[in-house]
């Protein structure tokens, strides 16, 4: 118990002073994970559309691979990214292991099936014939996909707050492919298993408040967005 | 000049999977008319008001927008820029109803101006100016059923195409909506095509009818050609021909005929050959109803008739009734009660030669 008031006190006094390496921290993981979920949204709404309007056969089956993928451990896609970005990996040439550019790739590929699988089900829970409705109100194919996204933005804003909930919380993909290094790669999550390991209660449990009060202001602000759209 | 016909169509097949759901040869629809197309659930209707909207590809067949094949994509859009249809459910999107009623305005991204004006007219037209500002998810079915049919006119289309867009509304919105969409199309003379299952509906509101019947139409005609010189025992049943009575022709002459059901012998015009196997089609408001023995006059198509079940109707009361053949008529309230009807009773029958409609037996359905 005297740790956790301790972390608390401990974390109060890291906010109040703005503690430089702290404040790094933080900026570095709502950068990371901002890239990453941003990243995830282009490509996890656009084939999650696409695969949403269009029939096709194994169409169900790709729908069990997104929604297996959304359950993707983190180590694992640590795992693959480090394999394909190695020096010898196919992207290697890159050399961006131990980059924050690998962090924030691992980070989109954990996020993009969450996204992609939340707006296929959010595209596919309007009503069949609104599809239909808009091309026959004379809706070209463009304004007809605007119009479902509009419709869907209730759970296509849950799907950004799970594809961003779902990475500026995971650890193993970024400390494989990211490697925790001070003043470079090192974000919150990472830094709170450092100093835990450390044994630096105190801190670890301070930046764990930290990243808990950056998810929530960003998860707060997606709400109030999403409950202001909601029909009354 | 613009041609009279708005659309045709010619050899139509449209599949699902391996089943085909449409099949129709020949169907004209001519520029100004209302046409509805009745059947029973599964007949093809709503596959046809999509096939005509552009919306549903075909498997085989032409349609001819403005007597121009729709074979590409300038066309297609052609179509589907000139049609408007509407859905049962109201489709609306969670948006204010101004811009509900103007979207098809902005998808053609016309001015501003333009846009409020053609939105207040259709507005208008169904009596919603004042919902503009109501969000479309705070509004009744009847309300968000007139919204959906304002946003079909307001593109200014030259085919309105509804399909079953009256299900689902207590009567008394049905009943008004159903008067403003007569007044609409009335002042616009903007060709209609209607998907319906009700007759009462279709009677009110089209001038021509096509029956569909597993995907093919059975007969298509002016609305009073339909319903009283149904094509087959089908379209004979479905348009409300509550008797239909096996017969035979046993004389002819003149465009006269007399032709045995059961025991009795029913007078009918018309000109089949003595022998002929015919039905005899009787609506049942054809037939009139009087107390007791007190019309047996000797008449032709007169005849006693014993009450077998009465059932009440909305308005009025129908009698099934046995008079050696079995025979439906309506009733009011005020005569059933004036004649003390109850089933058992013995009362009098009857109906104008011209009233039963004589199909052949033996033609092909």
């Amino acid at each position: 118990m005297e740790l956790i008031i301790l972390g608390i006190i401990k974390a109060f006094e890291l906010i109040v002073t703005f503690d430089a390496e702290v404040l790094g921290i933080t900026w570095l993981s709502l950068k990371i994970s901002g890239t990453a979920t941003l990243m995830s949204l282009l490509i996890g709404i656009s084939i999650g559309t696409a695969v949403a309007l269009n029939d096709f056969p194994g169409k169900k089956i790709i729908i069990s691979l997104i929604n297996t993928g959304m359950a993707l451990p983190p180590v694992v896609v640590g795992l693959f990214v480090t394999m394909m970005i190695w020096r010898s990996g196919p992207f290697g040439f890159l050399e961006i292991l131990y980059t924050p550019y690998a962090m924030i790739i691992a980070q989109a590929v954990i996020a993009t099936p969450i996204v992609m699988g939340l707006s296929i089900a959010g595209i596919q829970n309007l009503p069949p014939n609104l599809r239909l409705q808009m091309l026959s109100l004379g809706a070209s194919r463009l304004q007809m996909i605007w119009v479902l996204l509009k419709e869907a933005r209730l759970a296509l804003l849950a799907a950004i707050m799970a594809g961003f909930g779902g990475v500026i919380s995971e650890v193993g993909a970024s400390i494989m492919v990211g490697g925790n290094i001070k003043g470079y790669s090192r974000v919150l999550t990472t830094a709170t298993v450092m100093e835990t390991g450390k044994g630096n209660f105190d801190l670890a449990v301070a930046l764990g408040i930290i990243l808990l009060i950056l998810a929530f202001l960003v998860n707060m602000v997606l709400t109030q967005i999403q409950q202001r759209q909601r029909p009354r | 000049m613009t041609s009279e016909n708005l659309i045709r169509v010619q050899d139509l097949v449209v599949r699902r999977g391996n089943a085909t759901v449409l099949d129709i040869q020949e169907l004209t629809i001519r520029q100004g008319r209302v046409i509805a197309f009745i059947g029973p659930n599964g007949a093809g209707k709503s596959t046809l008001l999509l096939v005509l909207a552009g919306l549903l590809r075909q498997a085989g067949g032409t349609i001819y927008f403005q007597d121009q094949p729709v074979n590409s994509a300038a066309s297609l859009k052609l179509l589907r820029q000139n049609t408007s249809l509407v859905f049962q459910e109201p489709l609306l999107l969670n948006d204010t109803v101004y811009n509900n009623v103007a979207l098809g305005l902005k998808f053609r991204k016309l001015k501003s101006s333009e846009i409020l004006r053609s939105v207040s007219r259709s507005l208008n037209y169904f009596g919603i100016s004042h919902l503009v500002k109501r969000s479309a998810r705070t509004l009744s079915g009847g309300e968000a059923k007139r919204v959906s049919l304002a946003r079909a006119f307001t593109i200014k289309p030259q085919l309105i195409l509804l399909d079953e867009a009256f299900n689902s509304l207590d009567p008394p919105s049905r009943e008004s909506i159903i008067e403003d969409l007569q007044n609409v199309l009335n002042e616009t003379r903007i060709t209609a095509v209607l998907a319906l299952h009700d007759r009462e509906e279709t009677l009110r509101l089209a001038q021509d009818v096509a029956v569909m019947s597993q995907g093919r139409i059975a007969q298509y005609g002016k609305t009073a050609e339909i319903f009283n010189q149904p094509a087959d025992v089908f379209v004979a049943g479905f348009v409300g021909t509550e008797s239909i009575l096996e017969g035979l022709v046993i004389s002819g002459s003149a465009g006269c005929m007399e032709i045995a059901v059961c025991d009795r012998v029913i007078e009918a015009k018309g000109d089949f050959p003595v022998g002929k196997k015919v039905y005899c089609c009787l609506r049942p408001e054809s037939v009139t109803v009087m107390p007791g023995l007190s019309g047996i006059t000797g008449s032709q198509n007169t005849f006693l008739a014993v009450v077998r079940k009465i059932v009440r109707q909305a308005y009025f009361y129908k009698l099934y009734l046995n008079c050696g053949f079995p025979i439906a008529a309506y009733i009011t309230m005020q005569s059933l009660e004036d004649m003390d009807i109850c089933e058992g009773k013995v009362l009098t029958v009857s109906f104008k030669a011209s009233a039963v409609h004589v199909l052949d037996r033996d033609a092909k359905l």
